[in-house]
């Protein structure tokens, strides 16, 4: 019980940073404006620079509430895929889920770019496409991962079949890359170094929804997860429907990653970082507490890497993938030095 | 014949495997067994004999291939996975990741057939909690980490698992494997107590042969193409199916000591006097490959007066006496090579 009340000090220093980083990332960006200003343009008071006004409202506050989703999201169905996989290393990129939003992705980009703009004056034009294709893309290799875990009942087997589907994947990105006209590739190129800047004022309430159903299911799922930790015999003997939970688990990663991918490019060691940040944190893998844990630091985690894209003094912009290994990396080498007096999947 | 109901009884019961084709792989084929509360099972068998499979098809983790099960006077399909849950714990020899959670926590994993849906813990489900850490003899622990764990504590936070659950019977897959010697009669004794104290129904597999005739109430023998074979452990060995089971390709049972062995020792050593010397004399006797008798004219006899005194009589009247076993074994193995 000591322990409980003892984590349950996390919350609100968590919230507390999570607030400060979100502050941070309107405030603190290429162009500089004073935080006196943001502040009063957020209060909605009237300032005589428009284009200020613009960047924080239609640019920089879009772009840290789809920081914070995104970060959770990753972070969460990271959590999903390490406890039903009982991996430390599984993560929605391992398993070929953000591969297959990728594929989606590269093709209509490379190959029916072209006939998009044909469309442009419908009302689709080639982002919904492009989201559409993420979706469809993972959702396609989550129906082939669910096909096989219903086959395969080894969850390592699982993963390794889920490394190489994703394989087949980038393979078959690669040959699409080969085959296209350079300029498709540099834009492509461009989408799959990461931003969180892609969703637009007008596409942030259906980002914010999916995500928000994405992350109360598997919030929903907390009891199961704890019964996994014991493995599916054990969990099944306590009344746990395995193939459900399985799906359910799987369905919630396939919309949490998917909907992230197809907005904001694959992002690296998010998703496999942050539920080991979350665990060192609070010492327990009980999910009661680990996965609001790990959903905050997502949140805080890509919110800090978000500002890390902008260089100090300099007018560019880092690639989101250059600065999340930069947290990523470190933690999981630590992870695995120390998997002795770690002892989360002992 | 003592008349009681079984916990679990089944009849013609066939386990073992559906294969893709439709056929079937049947590891048994007629299985006619009883369980009975306030007793501990020992399932002995050798590696392959079908032990897991038959635990699981108890446990409900795989069908029946053919035959019925009454569980507790029901059918046992009768059951859903959640009265399962309810009716059968389980100690497995699964592999767990539970090393980030308390053992409490563990133990508490055991009121999920009780709990709603986001597993909140009543008074009443922490009471029950608190009890089966104290009647596993974990309660010491309840705070610490389960990596922090001997793995004989680690099998005793199980258990507790398995007593949070409330369930009459519980099944456990091999619990003295990987266990020290200590440990492994810890877990026993432990098995023994919840089966006469809460009136539980025990049932485990084990190769553990020793502890199996010292602490079974039953033994079920189990071998491949072969009817398993139920009993006390007494009875098995008297009637001889005990001595049949394992006296297989250079390994025999002998029913005078309960000890396996490649070779049956046949020269006669006469022993008598104090209970405990002449018992661990027979020990190295039979190690040193001969056989513990009683006294006859002839023999080579030993007469154990205490235990740093032993008279060895040789068969010509010549009397010997030495303190310690490490001298009597070397005093006969020279009278032996002088013949």
């Amino acid at each position: 019980m000591n322990m409980n009340r003892q984590a349950l000090l996390f919350y609100p220093i968590l919230l507390f940073f999570l607030f400060l980083l979100f502050i941070g990332s309107l405030i603190y960006g290429a162009v500089s404006i004073p935080p006196e200003c943001v502040i009063d343009i957020l209060l909605g008071k009237e300032t005589d620079r428009i284009a200020w006004q613009n960047i924080v409202l239609q640019s920089r506050l879009p772009q840290a509430v789809t920081a914070m989703l995104a970060g959770a999201s990753l972070a969460v169905s990271g959590l999903l895929l390490q406890t039903l996989f009982r991996n430390p290393l599984a993560g929605p990129s391992i398993l070929g889920i953000s591969d297959g939003a990728n594929l989606g992705v590269a093709v209509v980009m490379l190959y029916l770019g072209g006939s998009l703009r044909q469309l442009s004056d419908l009302p689709i034009n080639g982002y919904p496409a492009i989201i559409l294709a993420a979706f469809i893309g993972a959702c396609a290799i989550l129906g082939i991962i669910l096909y096989f875990s219903s086959k395969i009942r080894n969850n390592v087997m699982l993963l390794i079949v889920g490394i190489m589907i994703g394989y087949l994947a980038s393979s078959i990105i690669s040959i699409l890359n080969f085959h296209a006209s350079t300029d498709k590739v540099h834009a492509y190129v461009m989408w799959g170094l990461g931003n969180f800047s892609g969703v637009s004022l007008a596409q942030l309430p259906f980002f914010i929804s999916c995500l928000s159903i994405g992350l109360f299911l598997s919030v929903l799922l907390i009891k199961p997860l704890n019964a996994l930790l014991l493995g599916e015999m054990y969990a099944a003997n306590l009344g746990v429907r395995i193939k459900q939970a399985r799906m359910f688990i799987l369905l919630c990663t396939g919309i949490l990653t998917a909907v992230t991918t197809a907005f904001c490019g694959p992002i690296s060691f998010i998703g496999l970082a942050v539920p080991h940040i979350a665990r060192l944190l609070l010492g327990s893998s009980n999910h009661k507490m680990l996965l609001p844990v790990t959903l905050l630091t997502g949140s805080c985690v890509a919110l800090l890497c978000n500002m890390m894209m902008v260089v100090p003094g300099m007018n560019t912009i880092l690639p989101l993938n250059a600065v999340t290994p930069l947290i990523g990396a470190p933690v999981i080498i630590y992870v695995i030095i120390n998997r002795k007096n770690i002892q989360y999947f002992n | 014949m003592r008349q009681r109901t079984p916990v679990i009884e089944t009849r013609q019961l066939g386990v073992g495997y559906s294969l893709k084709n439709g056929k079937k792989k049947i590891v048994h084929g007629c299985l006619d067994l009883s369980l009975y509360a306030g007793e501990v099972t020992c399932l002995l068998g050798l590696n392959g004999a079908g032990k897991s499979t038959l635990l699981r098809t108890l446990g409900g983790f795989q069908r029946a291939l053919h035959g019925e099960i009454n569980l507790l006077g029901k059918r046992f399909n009768a059951y859903s996975p959640a009265d399962i849950s309810l009716t059968i714990g389980v100690v497995l020899t699964e592999k767990t990741n539970a090393g980030g959670i308390t053992v409490y926590e563990l133990a508490s994993l055991g009121r999920h057939p009780y709990t709603g849906f986001f597993g909140v813990l009543k008074q009443h489900d922490r009471d029950v909690i608190e009890q089966s850490l104290e009647a596993a003899g974990i309660a010491h622990k309840a705070n610490n980490y389960v990596a922090e764990l001997s793995d004989g504590e680690r099998q005793k936070t199980m258990i507790a698992k398995t007593l949070a659950q409330e369930c009459p019977i519980i099944l456990l897959d091999e619990p003295t494997a990987f266990l020290d010697v200590t440990s492994r009669i810890e877990t026993m004794v432990l098995l023994r107590k919840l089966a006469k104290e809460q009136q539980k129904t025990i049932l485990l597999s084990t190769h553990d042969m020793d502890l199996a005739i010292q602490m079974g109430d039953r033994l079920w023998l189990l071998e491949k193409g072969r009817a398993i074979v139920s009993g006390t452990p007494e009875d098995l060995i008297l009637s001889g199916e005990f001595g049949s089971f394992f006296n297989k390709e250079g390994i025999l049972f002998d029913s005078s000591t309960g000890k396996l062995n490649t070779v049956a020792p046949v020269d006669p050593i006469g022993v008598e006097g104090d209970f405990i010397a002449s018992y661990w004399v027979g020990n190295a006797l039979i190690r040193n490959g001969w056989k513990p008798s009683p006294v006859s004219y002839g023999y080579i006899n030993i007469n154990c007066l205490g235990k740093e005194q032993l008279i060895i009589t040789l068969p010509g009247q010549k009397q010997l006496e030495v303190n310690s076993i490490d001298d009597l074994i070397s005093v006969i193995e020279k009278v032996k090579h002088d013949k």
